[in-house]
């Protein structure tokens, strides 16, 4: 039943059809969007196709730059508030019983499979004057009237780390839960308390699972849309919504597509890193 | 002391993962149309607007149709290729794996560009065909992943005995591969079903002027004001995700499909 190669043509009939589907709806897409980066913008419709290599050098504005270093900087910032939590979150996960460890994953997985508009909705109730936290602060004589506290950076950086979390723990639960269990408890015959145990035995063997970890959820948070518009101001509007804007509300396909390329290498470029970082895994796995 | 700290820790994640749920749950039992949690007055009111109001109840049936439907085409692109790949050792099958994973790990909005500039140009921008391939192929990566760790945990020697008692292709794929990937594909399923359910930006650029989803109208409908009908409906949401994922968790292998959906064990 296993072979190296398809004996019959009929064989290979069975690839053809999802090969034909992933080539036509996902490849082509692509090569047209880097066609339409190459374009002009028609007003009143989408592109017309004079090549020229204005969409590019469009990307050298100051709004660019500084769209760009914003989406950088919060999603960096994310990353490791995620990573710094949920490392040793996962790492207890992965210690506690099955069942147990199922209904933590079955949480994770349901917040994540949440619309972000649906997890930007309750973040802005959450942190809203009628319904939100400051209202029990009150009740508990620790603050005078209730406030709203939504849309800000603080609240972009909540909902983006909502989303952000679950993520984290279901790329750190499959290298933590490979982890040889003896490992910790070496360190701790040889004398070690658990919290040295854990930052040094345990952080140290997955420092590169740690690193890729942290890249991954980098570019996870990167592509952020809706989070940013509902619970952050203009000024903290990401990439993805600049890319939106100008393709849905401006009109201007061509320069949208150019400033997709660039983020698609970008996040290529990421991916290979992490690829890389993957490769270079410690003998230290069960 | 550390067994403090630990119970301290994990109850402060929990805190931080349903604390937003808990107060949308309160806001959406508020008897008037305010949004005060603890909520004032007790009332079903706005699940029951949610259900027979003709604004809400469009962009539902559109978003049903949509997840349905896209995650058929999803398992369909999914189940041979996974079959292809587990059969065959050829270098093409693992290629068109790769492209089948690819779209899970760029920034959506890039896809979702991509999709747009595809359907501006042969024309079928603003259709619901065009938004159902979309989710087809940016959410095949799940069942494809799912249905492959069906595949390799199928004892080779079984099939191979099915062989010599004189089983062909045909025969063996119905009656060993089929039945022990089953539920395998019914996890792919259910994953594909419930993140297409909640996509925004793919719907939004593919048709969203045209064919309103659910989040597409949740969006559209806080810019007016926020009312307590999107409690209910992220209500609506989160219980249908605790309960699929509920369900997989409790017959599934939840912890392997984790495993395996995650890029980082793909490398290994």
């Amino acid at each position: 039943m296993i072979e190296d190669k398809p004996g019959s043509a009929g064989a290979r009939l069975i690839i053809l059809y999802p090969a034909a589907t992933l080539v036509i709806f996902f490849v082509v897409p692509f090569g047209i969007m880097l066609a339409v980066s190459f374009f002009q913008r028609e007003p009143g419709g989408f592109y017309t196709t004079e090549f020229s290599i204005e969409n590019y050098l469009n990307l050298f504005t100051a709004l660019f730059g500084r769209v760009l270093a914003f989406s950088v900087f919060i999603s960096a910032f994310c990353a490791a508030v995620c990573v710094a939590a949920g490392f040793p979150f996962t790492y207890l996960v992965t210690r506690m019983r099955r069942r147990a460890q199922v209904i933590w994953l079955v949480i994770l997985v349901s917040v994540l499979s949440l619309s972000a508009v649906i997890v930007a909705f309750a973040w802005s109730l959450l942190l809203s004057q009628t319904a939100g936290v400051s209202n029990l602060l009150v009740w508990l004589g620790l603050m005078e009237k209730p406030v709203s506290w939504s849309p800000g950076f603080w609240a972009l950086t909540c909902g983006m780390c909502y989303i952000a979390f679950p993520y984290t723990v279901l790329v750190l639960y499959p290298p933590l839960s490979r982890l040889d269990p003896h490992l910790p408890e070496a360190a701790q015959t040889l004398g070690a308390g658990p919290l040295v145990t854990f930052f040094t035995v345990i952080v140290g063997s997955m420092r590169s699972a740690i690193v890729a970890t942290l890249i991954m959820v980098f570019a996870f948070t990167l592509g952020t849309y809706l989070i940013p518009q509902i619970l952050g101001r203009p000024q903290h509007w990401t990439l993805s919504v600049l890319i939106t804007d100008e393709a849905i509300y401006r009109s201007n396909l061509p320069f949208a597509a150019a400033m997709s390329v660039f983020f698609m290498v970008v996040s290529l470029a990421l991916v290979g890193l992490t690829m890389l970082i993957g490769r270079q895994k410690g003998p230290v796995t069960r | 002391m550390t067994r403090t700290l630990r119970h301290v820790f994990l109850a402060l994640v929990l805190l931080f993962l349903l604390s937003p749920i808990v107060v949308v749950g309160g806001v959406s039992l508020n008897e008037k149309k305010s949004l005060y949690f603890p909520p004032q007055g007790l009332s079903l009111a706005w699940y029951v607007e949610l259900f027979t109001q003709e604004d809400w109840l469009v962009p539902i049936e559109n978003s049903m149709v949509i997840a349905t439907l896209s995650s058929l085409a999803a398992l369909s692109i999914a189940l041979p290729l996974a079959y292809f790949l587990w059969r065959y050792r050829v270098f093409y099958a693992r290629a068109l794996f790769m492209l089948g994973i690819a779209p899970f790990m760029l920034p959506p909005v890039i896809t979702a560009l991509g999709f747009l500039s595809f359907w501006a140009t042969v024309g079928l921008y603003g259709e619901m065909a065009a938004t159902i391939v979309s989710h087809a192929i940016f959410f095949v990566t799940l069942p494809l992943v799912t249905i492959s760790l069906g595949f390799e945990s199928i004892d080779r020697e079984i099939v191979e005995a099915a062989e010599t008692m004189g089983a062909d292709s045909r025969a063996v794929f119905r009656t060993v591969v089929l039945p022990m990937v089953r539920s395998y594909m019914v996890s792919g399923y259910a994953f594909c079903f419930v993140l297409s359910l909640n996509e925004y930006i793919i719907a939004y650029m593919v048709s969203g002027f045209t064919v309103e989803t659910l989040p597409i109208k949740i969006f559209n409908a806080l810019r007016y004001g926020y009312t307590p009908v999107m409690a209910s409906v992220t209500m609506f949401f989160v219980l249908l995700a605790a309960l699929i994922f509920g369900l997989i968790g409790r017959f599934g292998d939840l912890p392997r499909l984790m495993g395996a959906l995650t890029p980082e064990s793909r490398n290994t």
